[in-house]
């Protein structure tokens, strides 16, 4: 199977994004895994080829980000966060759950091909924890039942909608707006989740903003030398490695 | 791309275990280190790849980094260039660089097999050796091991255990860094990274065996080699690799006898630190079951039976006094010192100037060139090539033809210098090169030369038509190959342009022993040293030193000649070396000559056609089996000593005189080293050189069909690469390339004919000419002269039936 | 005085529609950007400078610094690479940022691009979260439609160009050389330094890579002036910053204060830990900046005052775990984390990490012994800067201070032959008052 000239087309198009084109080689992917339901053979070398790189380059970037499958993917991605946050909150009960329930382990697809199960890591959404994602869409503040109900549901074609989005896409049509092909549903859904405004509430509530522009402070300005920055700076690994800029790139020379 | 700082007299004095020294600015720490004499462990660092810092075995303490402060952290000294002032603890006087190395140690131990016993690299592994020299004793680690099912091919030669690997990443940063061949790769991530392959894209890099020898652990091994021996059984010599002119330093190693294995030695000057898969793993051919192990004379039977020495010698010395007059045909393989004796053979025992090393298609042209442009000339080293600003190849494929020039290209490219090919297609060694194409039809080269001068822009079409003219200055260096001497007026073209612009130029022949056969005389127009046949001050010198009255006066025939007269009777006798009828210009007509032949002495290795109609067969001995000379494509000398020492495997040398002295005519020498004393003795020829027959370039002939480009790819079908079945099947398939447009109309197979014969072949589709074909030389059949066509000629194309 | 809470980022997180160009533009949205044009780029920077803005990513390198690097003679073109890749375990400040107010970024990618002289941008956003990747597509393609970015914006003079890049899935491309990986196509693996970004960063130019929070700050700076940001805070961590609390406290969620603020006050606000449990550990600044207790509570949540208590501010990742939770079942899980993450160039990352979760999901079953525990520091201390980045940095700290607090959890483990925590008991759903 090779894919559709119209694939390529866009693929090739996916590259002229960038000043060089194998920026595009992530959303590549992305789009290979919405025509092809995984990342298949087809579409490395299809990638390769468009590319000007070897095949084994490709492979290379394929296996290292966990976004890409090499089995089959289901209509629909599940991660439930496990993580120590959401583990520790419900997420582990919820994915042992989920597993019995589904009678599929971890990064398997469920017989009918609507599921496929994997556990995830911190999805930015601690605040909402425990959290599953749908298609990589936001399912917050769950519990064992109301994830079954959302799996049963998936399952049974009826309407999922995410906690702060939209109605759940298949993880095809999912991929396809990774690879940079919006699908026009950026204004469904709220702004904001009730945690995302808890303190802004709290502030308004008690009538807290910050200073009003005029309000004049003394210069912030807290380094002047770049060892000072560093000193201040908040990693080892950061002071050490910028210590070397006086001796190697003298950007400021 | 290196990491070894240029030569400099910037100078920056660091400390290092106490002690002070001066090194060049920029040198890494680790390197600065070896210069007091402390080895700090590593694996991932190579002096000739870029710096990656990913195995942090070589850790050490940085109390001051010359700027009065020093590294919270122990660093990484691979990666971090000497500054002044700097001092540096490692782990000879540092606890924490010690711990901190031993650390690293350890971890890189927990998921490595203890398979030392069983691997091949136990008893030479950096691993195994620093693990003692860094490491503690006894591992801590009492959890699991990463385990891999056992190796896997990433090519048909080249092998990997996964789990032995420490993911030093020396192999895929080689492959893309220096052979620019990323077919194996890093995939997956973490602590199941590994190295690995597209399934369906195997590792088929003509440099790959460089990945095995590089590797710090037994993670790559070849199926040549795997299982076959243990490091300290073995015993090591250095040696000149003889399958190209580039004159690789090689390592043998061998064990009873045998050789086991060849790896690349290290010469800065030459091949750095890298070989060919040619010279790695072609080596078995001179233990093939057809080698020839004693003399044989043709028998009142016609059969020939195998003789004596002296026999032989006698019934040789006796056959070709009665032959009448006599020629000398040698392939480009032997020695410069054997090449030297049928150099002399025929001037003296046969009183002839009809002796020729070209088993290939020649030309007169050539025969000037070599006379005036190339022999006793050494004007451009691989150096020069890193140096040069252009370097404009015609008739040269390097990295099919010359591995260490494309390597020494390849790198140089990546600095800036522009390489251009005068070739009939962009290949993908040019494209490894960034190199731009000024694509040439067959026979069209001369006025590709010529339109260089003139800083034409480059033909349209081109694949970097963009990069507008080249221009050709003195700081350009022009290689030509072997294959011009097919394009008329090709090298008279080259010389002019070398002339006018003050360029430099060089021939690059293809065989190990070309460029010593031209130096000393296989060739009807020049005696050794470069003394011109034509020039009676040079003859008169060379026969003063050989003590004889005087050299024949008459210029010699050169090869196709040489056929031509031994088939229309003019002459008798022949006396052939290493020449395979295949090769030759005109196949069926060598084949004819050696038939009509009224005395033809072999001097082979091996059982050949050439062999099996001879009427006295020498078997000789392989380069393993003498000492000798490689001249280099540059001029360069590479002497060798023998790897064996086995009193029955003879040089050419030997053997020729053997028969000269049976015919009243010794050589005055028997051995190598006698032969060189007379070489160095005679010396270079400090007259006049004989000027260039220089000739112009034919106007175009005929159109009809598709003109035939060709050259031989690293790996094919050649005779010194039987042996090795795993070696061979790393080769590159065989395909007819054509343009787009004419593959579009025949492909994807198609059926070639010329006057020689008909090939099917699968094709694919290039940048080439409408009008022109190109395909492999000796990768099917008996090769293209043989079963298709000369290089150049017309043939026709039509749509192969796809069985 | 200023106010506890300070909304500035997140001011606008509860207006009608606010991730839309008309709703950012009705509250006064790109008018920064016209008084920035008004500026010299220097200027800008300087500003940036002077307001003590400090990285929001992690490591707090000032930021105007930062882009005062960029060699302005080198004549290769300049970039700005937006950060976005949040996946710090704890750390969710960036991804409600730029799904209730894109703009806020775009904006700020605007001015920050013209300051360094950068006339093309990339929002690297990390590939999980979509409904995200579409507000910021969506808020990058309004704000072409109305003049904001492509050529002589607002009639400036000034081109730039956005690209919206989706990740794939790693952790480490949050580290800014593996991210240019990313960006450039290739395995997220962080690059060699020097050169360093700012000199040779993407496409070996001069580059300048930021946080989300950082170039969402530069608008407001802009707007109200560096003193007005310099006034919040403390005296080297200057302005205000989104605290994101997790865990078990009654309102988790987004916080933002000046900087200096402590997890005392936050817990108040956020109404308290759990009914009827106590604080345990928590990370001030995500799982990789070393756990604290209790008794840091009062500890200023800035840059200086966390690093005093032995920890990092980081990401301002404040997950908070109570009594019922296990530290060694959460420190395993951690290691987990770093050991998955880990991208496999270096070895004491790789294999280290590799190691640590053996040693440590065996005491977690209570296998081992008390000599585990030296072992575990020691790997620790063979891990900790011997690796090629960060990332094996943070590895070590929940297993280094966990060790340090809760030595005796450990031996508990041995002592009682595996886990004494019943889980159920610190997930959301546990009834009401349970225990370990």
């Amino acid at each position: 199977m090779t894919l559709s000239t119209e694939t390529y087309g866009e693929l090739q198009e996916i590259a002229a994004r960038y000043p060089e084109p194998r920026s595009g080689l992530l959303p590549m992917l992305h789009l290979v895994q919405s025509v092809e339901g995984r990342i298949t053979p087809e579409g490395i070398e299809a990638c390769a080829e468009l590319l000007g790189i070897t095949a084994a380059e490709v492979s290379g970037v394929a296996t290292f980000y966990t976004m890409y499958k090499r089995r089959p993917v289901g209509d629909y991605h599940v991660g439930v966060c496990t993580n120590t946050l959401c583990a520790v909150m419900g997420g582990d009960a919820i994915f042992e759950r989920l597993k019995d329930h589904l009678g599929v382990g971890n990064d398997e697809t469920t017989e009918d091909g609507k599921i496929t199960l994997e556990h995830v890591e911190c999805n930015a959404a601690c605040d909402y924890a425990p959290v599953m994602m749908v298609n990589w869409e936001f399912m917050d503040n769950m519990t064992p039942e109301t994830a079954m109900q959302i799996i049963d549901d998936l399952r049974t074609g009826k309407e999922v909608r995410s906690t702060r989005g939209p109605r759940v896409v298949t993880w095809r049509e999912a991929e396809r707006v990774l690879a940079g092909f919006p699908d026009d549903l950026a204004d469904e859904g709220p702004s904001a989740g009730p945690a995302s405004l808890v303190g802004l509430g709290i502030a308004r509530e008690r009538g807290w903003t910050a200073p009003a522009s005029e309000q004049s402070g003394g210069s912030g300005r807290t380094a002047d030398t770049k060892e000072e920055a560093v000193e201040q700076a908040d990693t080892s690994r950061a002071e050490s490695e910028t210590k070397q800029v006086d001796d190697g790139t003298g950007s400021d020379k | 791309m290196s990491t070894t700082p240029e030569k400099t007299d910037d100078l920056v004095t660091v400390t290092i275990d106490g002690i002070q020294t001066s090194v060049p600015k920029g040198m890494l720490v680790i390197r600065a280190a070896e210069q007091v004499g402390v080895q700090i462990p590593r694996f991932c660092d190579h002096p000739l790849l870029a710096p990656v810092g990913a195995c942090r075995q070589c850790l050490v303490d940085i109390p001051d980094a010359g700027n009065g402060r020093g590294f919270p952290k122990p660093q990484a000294s691979c990666t971090l260039p000497v500054a002044e002032g700097m001092v540096v603890n490692t782990q000879a006087t540092s606890p924490v660089a010690d711990k901190a190395q031993q650390g690293i140690m350890e971890f890189l131990l927990i998921n490595h097999p203890l398979d030392c016993p069983v691997c091949d690299k136990g008893g030479e592994c950096p691993l195994q050796n620093q693990a003692m020299s860094n490491g503690r004793g006894e591992s801590r680690f009492t959890g699991y091991k990463r385990t891999y099912p056992k190796p896997i091919n990433i090519s048909a030669q080249v092998l990997l255990d996964r789990e032995r690997c420490i993911l030093c990443a020396r192999c895929t940063r080689f492959s893309e860094q220096i052979a620019g061949d990323p077919f194996i790769a890093l995939i997956e991530r973490g602590a199941l990274q590994q190295v690995g392959i597209y399934e369906r894209e195997p590792f088929e890099s003509y440099f790959s065996g460089n990945t095995i020898q590089i590797c710090p652990v037994g993670a790559l091994t070849s199926a040549d080699y795997r299982f076959r021996s243990r490091p300290f059984d073995l015993v090591s010599t250095p040696s000149v690799a003889e399958h190209d002119a580039c004159g690789s330093a090689i390592r043998v190693d061998h064990r009873r006898g045998k050789v086991m294995r060849r790896l690349a030695g290290n010469d800065p000057e030459v091949n750095e630190e890298w070989i060919t898969d040619k010279d790695r793993f072609g080596f078995h051919y001179a233990t093939e079951p057809d080698r020839l192990t004693y003399p044989q004379v043709r028998d009142e039977d016609g059969s020939l039976r195998p003789a004596s020495w002296t026999e032989a010698f006698a019934v040789a010395a006796r056959g070709l006094r009665a032959a009448g007059s006599s020629a000398v045909l040698t392939g480009g393989r032997v020695t410069a010192e054997d090449a030297f004796a049928y150099s002399k053979f025929a001037r003296v025992a046969l009183g002839t100037n009809d002796v020729d090393f070209r088993s290939r298609p020649l030309s007169a042209e050539e025969t000037s060139f070599l006379a005036s442009e190339v022999v006793l000339r050494s004007t451009v080293t691989y150096a020069d090539l890193e140096a040069a600003k252009t370097v404009v190849l015609a008739g040269l494929e390097p990295e099919d033809e010359a591995g260490m020039i494309f390597l020494r290209l390849r790198k140089a490219s990546t600095k800036g210098t522009r390489v251009v090919s005068i070739a009939p297609y962009a290949s993908r060694g040019l494209t490894k090169m960034s190199g731009q194409l000024v694509r040439t039809a067959p026979g069209a080269e001369a006025a590709a030369l010529e339109g260089l001068t003139s800083h034409a822009a480059l033909r349209d079409g081109s694949s970097l038509a963009s990069s507008g003219t080249v221009e050709i200055d003195a700081t350009a260096v022009i290689l030509v190959g072997e294959r011009l001497a097919t394009s008329p007026g090709a090298l008279s073209a080259a010389a002019a342009l070398a002339a006018r612009t003050g360029a430099r130029l060089a021939w690059v022949p293809r065989r190990a022993g070309d460029r010593g056969a031209v130096e000393t005389g296989c060739l009807p127009n020049l005696l050794p040293g470069g003394r011109p046949v034509a020039d009676p001050a040079a003859r008169v010198d060379a026969a003063a030193t050989w003590g004889v009255e005087g050299l024949p006066e008459a210029p010699g025939r050169d090869a196709d000649a040489i056929v031509a007269a031994l088939r229309s009777g003019e002459l008798g006798g022949l006396v052939v070396g290493g020449v395979d009828p295949d090769d030759t210009a005109d196949p069926a007509a060598t084949r004819a000559a050696l038939e009509a032949a009224s005395f033809v002495v072999a001097l082979e290795l091996r059982e050949t056609e050439v062999t099996r109609l001879a009427d006295v067969v020498f078997p000789v001995a392989p380069a393993s089996d003498k000492a000798g000379t490689f001249v280099t494509w540059e001029g360069r000398p590479r002497p060798f000593p023998a790897v064996f020492a086995k009193p029955t495997s003879l040089p050419d040398l030997r053997i020729l005189s053997g028969i000269a002295e049976e015919m009243g005519s010794p050589l005055g020498f028997r051995t190598v080293e006698e032969a060189r004393s007379q070489m160095e003795e005679m010396g270079p020829w400090d007259g006049e050189r004989a000027a260039l027959d220089a000739v112009a370039a034919p106007a175009a002939g005929s159109t009809e069909g598709l003109a035939l480009a060709t050259w031989k790819l690293l790996v094919d079908n050649g005779s010194m690469q039987d042996g090795d079945k795993a070696y061979r099947a790393t080769g590159r398939a065989p395909v007819a390339r054509l343009s787009r447009a004419t593959y579009d109309a025949v492909g994807p197979t198609v059926t070639l004919t010329g006057d020689r014969g008909s090939v099917t072949l699968p094709a694919e589709p290039a940048d080439l000419d409408d009008g022109v074909v190109w395909v492999p030389a000796n990768s099917f059949g008996n090769g293209v002269l043989a079963d298709l066509a000369s290089p150049g000629s017309r043939v026709t194309v039509a749509k192969g039936s796809d069985s | 005085m200023t106010d506890v809470l300070t909304p500035v980022l997140t001011d606008n997180w509860d207006a009608e529609r606010s991730w839309t160009l008309a709703s950012y533009e009705s509250r006064g949205g790109y008018a920064a950007l016209d008084k920035a044009f008004g500026m010299a780029p220097d200027a800008i920077i300087d500003a940036v400078k002077e307001s003590g803005l400090r990285g929001r990513g992690g490591a707090g390198f000032p930021t105007g610094m930062k882009w005062g690097f960029i060699p302005q003679d080198n004549p290769k073109p300049k970039y700005l690479v937006v950060n976005a890749d949040e996946s710090e375990p704890g750390t969710c400040k960036d991804i409600p940022l730029m799904m209730a107010s894109p703009h806020t970024l775009v904006e700020g990618v605007i001015i920050s691009s013209y300051a360094i002289r950068a006339t093309k941008a990339f929002i690297y956003i990390r590939g999980e979260v979509l409904h995200v990747i579409r507000r910021v597509q969506r808020a990058v393609q309004e704000a072409y439609l109305a003049g904001h970015l492509g050529t002589n914006i607002h009639g400036s003079g000034y081109d730039l160009d956005i690209v919206v890049h989706a990740g794939a899935g790693a952790y480490i491309c949050g580290e800014e050389t593996a991210l240019l990986e990313g960006l450039e196509g290739r395995r997220g693996q962080p690059r060699l330094r020097p050169p360093f970004p700012a000199v040779a960063g993407l496409y070996a130019s001069p580059t300048v890579i930021n946080n989300v929070e950082s170039i969402a700050s530069v608008p407001s700076i802009i707007a109200n002036g560096h003193s007005w940001f310099a006034s919040m805070g403390t005296e080297k961590s200057k302005g205000v910053g989104i605290f994101s609390l997790s865990g078990h406290v009654k309102r988790p969620g987004q916080y933002e204060a000046p900087l200096g603020i402590t997890l005392r006050t936050l817990i108040d606000l956020a109404g308290g830990i759990r009914e009827g449990h106590e604080l345990k550990f928590w990370t001030p600044g995500g799982s990789s900046t070393p756990l604290l207790t209790a008794e840091h509570l009062d500890v200023p949540l800035d840059f200086e005052g966390v690093g005093a208590a032995g920890s990092m501010l980081g990401t301002r990742a404040l997950q908070i775990f109570d009594d019922t939770t296990c530290v060694v079942r959460a420190t395993l899980r951690w290691t987990e984390f770093y050991k998955h993450e880990s991208c496999g160039k270096c070895t004491p990352c790789r294999e280290g990490t590799w190691w640590l979760v053996q040693v440590l999901a065996a005491l977690e079953k209570g296998q081992g012994t008390e000599a585990d525990l030296d072992l575990l520091l020691d790997q620790c201390d063979n891990i900790l800067g011997r690796s090629f980045c960060a990332l094996a940095d943070g590895a070590v700290s929940p297993v280094a201070s966990s060790i340090q607090f809760f030595r005796d959890e450990y031996v508990a483990h041995l002592t009682h032959g595996g886990c004494p925590f019943d889980p159920a008991a610190a997930t959301v759903f546990a009834p009401a008052g349970a225990t370990a």
